[in-house]
């Protein structure tokens, strides 16, 4: 079988969790012999050279085939982030060889314009786009080539916005969600969002739960900080966004203060909402005990989640959070807010509802205080996290394109 | 001649309320009186009232021929007189018919003899007296809590006087014997051991409404015929389980209530079948062997032992540093505090703790009041230090009464080693 696919990002260009995910899917339907071509836009000023090498050395893709367009676009991106980025890029630009689009909604259909082409030329079996900048160009392949198309979405615009979606954005999802032959959400969490946000009919719906990679050498290892000579570290990683409710966490971390004052929580990743964090914890008069890291990938992300004593995700939308086994499989428990894909998948983590600032930090307290959870929260959830690989997700995603097949009538 | 001899155990725990960190030091209130009273208003009009019922009429209408034994911790009859007095009025309509018999287990339905010897005699002696008080009966006959049984427990048991002990007929310790005979621990002389016949009794308890199960519908005649059958190769048919079994584990609507109007009579069609009372076995029938059971026993889950409530190291911490404060807080002389770390012997907070099997969601989750065996380890062990300040204060107001010594030292550390630091003050 041979796949079209649609993304945004794919290692080392991320900004997120997507990346990973598409990186650990086409990894996965390739052990399972079936052939991939991702195609992707690509940062102009990307590193090439350390992309190639990635995949030159792994065995696994050799089913991978990646194209890709020029394109300043990134996952998340938003109508304002895309702009700045346009204004910094005319400034700063150097390649005047590629008309970008104007604005974000112009370069996802000069994107989408381009896919057309590229169905032309690769033979495929099915269409799969991931999340709603590829939706559209998903489309317009399956107008070219009249193949199913399968759309993936990892995470819907009211997740990302908080209920205050961008209704271009959203539109284009449900485009995406309602053209689609068959949709595969990442949880029921999503599939429930996208059944009351899109009334998407439930029965082309199908459930795929991600997993980890578990050869991934980042899990080996040990790494410590110096920090935890005298302090506990709870840490928080993903993007600072509404999102990911960085201001429970903030708020969190000042009433954890008061009875674990030896505390050190360590914000990684970037995001919209970093330098107001910032400031207000200055404001809280915590700063002392806030690090912030900023932006960090591959190894660097494994190293945080080592040296901390406890992972929490106090996200107020989480479609999945594949960070939470991430974190697990690293040895470091984990606090998750319940509104998450993961914790329907996950049982020995701590649940909390994340709006709950007193019981995030009665669990947070318990868990630093109480050395006999705390291994046992280890322990236990490490186990569990043998459960999680990418064979279990890919083989449903085969699954979900032969159902998707046998809906739009034979394979060619 | 097949006797047949029925015990239902009766209990209720004290459920502990959502009692975060931030009560430490600032509420003493503890248990969730809300969830406590809608669980025993509803257990009692799904099992204990009408179950109650049923029983009383099988006894009025077999001449007394049918009989049952019960024991009921002492939380339960505190939750009885506090929420449904009606409940308990109908164990005294049954205890009047005197075909109804009251076995002693511990007062909180503790695990006590496992960490503390004089407090498990204690808090039997306490259940004895209940027993008397209410029902005006005088128990002889010993089961403890989850039918934890072991030789030392026989041993202590018989030395406190009492005729028989009862405990889990499981498969690994009787090997090809029969649970359908009385034995002699090997700790003891005159100890009569009565072991559960638990195929039979899962039978009821466990399989009843399973409709996978070859053997359902599980009807009255095919249970008594299942009973006889012992007819030759048993004396006693000990069918023992939580009274819980009828109407709320097993609903009305499986038919259970029928089964439970009818078994009775079809057992005693066979003319050769009887009912006995606990006493009335021991008297009739002699021990036919030794058993030599060092391994603690019991009759919780398939592994019939004392993981359910010690498997992990939450629940082992927990135990052992709530025992360990016991003798300080009994010195305390403050009621309400003894009171408090009584109801947390209770067996029920240490079974919520439980990880295993927890990823499969099994019958623990039934019973369980949390969303994991995490959050009911933090709330316990959040109450534990509250109980832990409050004994520091004590033990400084008693040292100012006697030296006028220093102020209270604040803040307070939360500290799993709790036992130590008590210790420090006190001493």
């Amino acid at each position: 079988m041979k796949v079209l696919m649609f993304g945004w990002e794919f290692p080392p260009f991320k900004s997120g969790g997507l990346g990973t995910a598409c990186y650990d899917l086409t990894k996965g339907l390739s052990r399972q012999g079936i052939k991939v071509t991702f195609v992707m836009p690509k940062a102009p000023e990307g590193a090439e050279a350390e992309f190639v090498n990635l995949l030159g050395t792994n065995n696994y893709l050799k089913n991978v085939k990646i194209r890709t367009v020029d394109s300043p676009l990134l996952a998340y991106n938003t109508s304002e982030s895309y702009a700045d980025y346009m204004r910094r890029y005319k400034i700063l630009g150097t390649k005047g060889d590629v008309a970008y689009g104007e604005d974000l909604h112009s370069e996802v259909q000069r994107f989408s314009e381009i896919a057309k082409v590229i169905a032309e030329q690769e033979g495929h079996d099915v269409i799969h786009a991931h999340d709603w900048m590829a939706y559209r160009a998903g489309i317009n392949a399956k107008k070219v080539s009249g193949k199913p198309l399968v759309c993936h979405i990892h995470a819907t615009e009211f997740d990302r916005t908080g209920n205050n979606p961008n209704y271009h954005i959203s539109h284009k999802e449900f485009e995406g969600l309602k053209e689609a032959d068959l949709v595969i959400a990442n949880s029921n969490y999503t599939k429930q969002n996208i059944i009351n946000q899109y009334m998407i009919d439930p029965k082309k719906i199908k459930v795929v739960h991600w997993g980890i990679d578990p050869e991934n050498p980042h899990y080996q290892g040990d790494y410590t900080s110096k920090m935890s000579d005298h302090d506990k570290i709870v840490l928080f990683l993903g993007r600072v966004t509404l999102q990911k409710g960085p201001d429970y966490f903030l708020q969190t971390a000042k009433k954890v203060l008061a009875y674990v004052p030896n505390t050190k929580f360590v914000v990684a990743g970037s995001g919209d909402m970093l330098a107001w964090m910032i400031e207000k914890s200055a404001e809280m008069e915590i700063t002392n005990n806030m690090v912030f890291t900023g932006f960090l990938k591959g190894k660097e992300v494994h190293d945080a989640y080592k040296m901390a004593d406890l992972f929490v995700m106090p996200s107020v939308s989480e479609p999945f959070g594949l960070t939470a086994i991430e974190s697990i499989k690293n040895g470091t428990p984990v606090i998750l807010s319940k509104n998450s894909g993961a914790s329907e998948v996950l049982t020995n983590v701590l649940k909390v509802d994340f709006w709950d600032i007193d019981e995030m930090t009665n669990k947070i307290v318990g868990s630093l205080k109480y050395r006999n959870l705390y291994n046992e929260l280890r322990d236990n959830s490490l186990v569990e996290a043998d459960n999680f690989n990418l064979d279990v997700p890919a083989k449903k995603v085969i699954d979900a394109y032969n159902h998707a097949i046998s809906y739009a009538g034979g394979v060619s | 001649m097949v006797s047949v001899c029925i015990y239902f155990q009766v209990h209720q725990p004290f459920r502990i309320k959502k009692y975060r960190v931030f009560d430490i030091g600032h509420s003493h209130d503890y248990f969730d009186e809300k969830k406590n009273r809608e669980v025993c208003e509803k257990v009692a009009k799904k099992c204990y009232l009408p179950a109650n019922k049923i029983l009383l009429d099988l006894i009025n209408n077999t001449d007394g021929k049918f009989k049952v034994a019960f024991s009921i911790s002492g939380t339960a009859i505190e939750q009885f007189e506090k929420y449904t007095p009606e409940v308990l009025d109908s164990f005294k309509e049954l205890a009047k018919t005197g075909k109804v018999e009251f076995l002693n287990e511990t007062y909180y339905h503790s695990l006590a003899f496992l960490y503390d010897k004089d407090e498990f005699k204690r808090q039997v002696k306490k259940h004895k007296y209940k027993m008397k008080e209410l029902f005006n009966f005088t128990p002889t006959i010993f089961r403890n809590t989850e039918l934890v049984y072991n030789n030392e427990l026989a041993f202590h048991v018989e030395k406190m006087g009492y005729d028989a002990i009862l405990a889990e007929g499981a498969d690994h310790i009787l090997d090809w014997r029969s649970p359908n005979f009385l034995y002699t621990p090997k700790t003891c002389k005159k100890l009569k051991l009565m072991l559960k016949n638990y195929k039979l009794s899962d039978d009821i308890a466990f399989r009843f409404s399973n409709k996978g199960w070859e053997g359902w519908p599980l009807t009255s005649e095919k249970f008594a015929d299942w009973v006889s059958n012992n007819n030759g190769n048993g004396e006693v048919v000990n069918l023992f389980m939580d009274y819980e079994t009828l109407g709320e584990h097993q609903w009305e609507d499986t038919g259970i209530f029928d089964f439970l109007k009818k078994m009775p009579w079809e057992i005693l069609k066979h003319h050769d079948n009887e009912f006995l009372l606990p006493s009335e076995v021991i008297k009739k029938y002699e021990p036919k062997a030794e058993l030599d059971i060092h391994n603690f026993i019991s009759w919780a889950d398939v592994e019939r032992d004392l993981t359910a409530w010690l498997g992990n190291g939450m629940q082992r911490a927990a135990s052992k540093e709530l025992y360990l404060i016991g003798e300080v807080v009994k010195q305390s002389g403050d009621e309400n505090l003894i009171k408090d770390w009584e109801l947390l012997t209770t067996s029920d907070h240490f079974y919520y703790m439980c990880t295993k099997w927890f990823a499969d969601g099994d019958v623990h989750k039934y019973f369980n009041p949390y969303d994991s065996p995490y959050d009911s380890y933090i709330n316990f062990m959040n109450v534990l230090n509250d109980i832990i300040i409050r004994l520091k204060e004590k033990a400084q107001i008693n040292k100012i009464a006697s030296a006028k010594n220093t102020k209270l030292k604040k803040p307070f550390e939360i500290s799993e080693r709790p036992s130590s630091l008590v210790l420090d003050h006190v001493s």
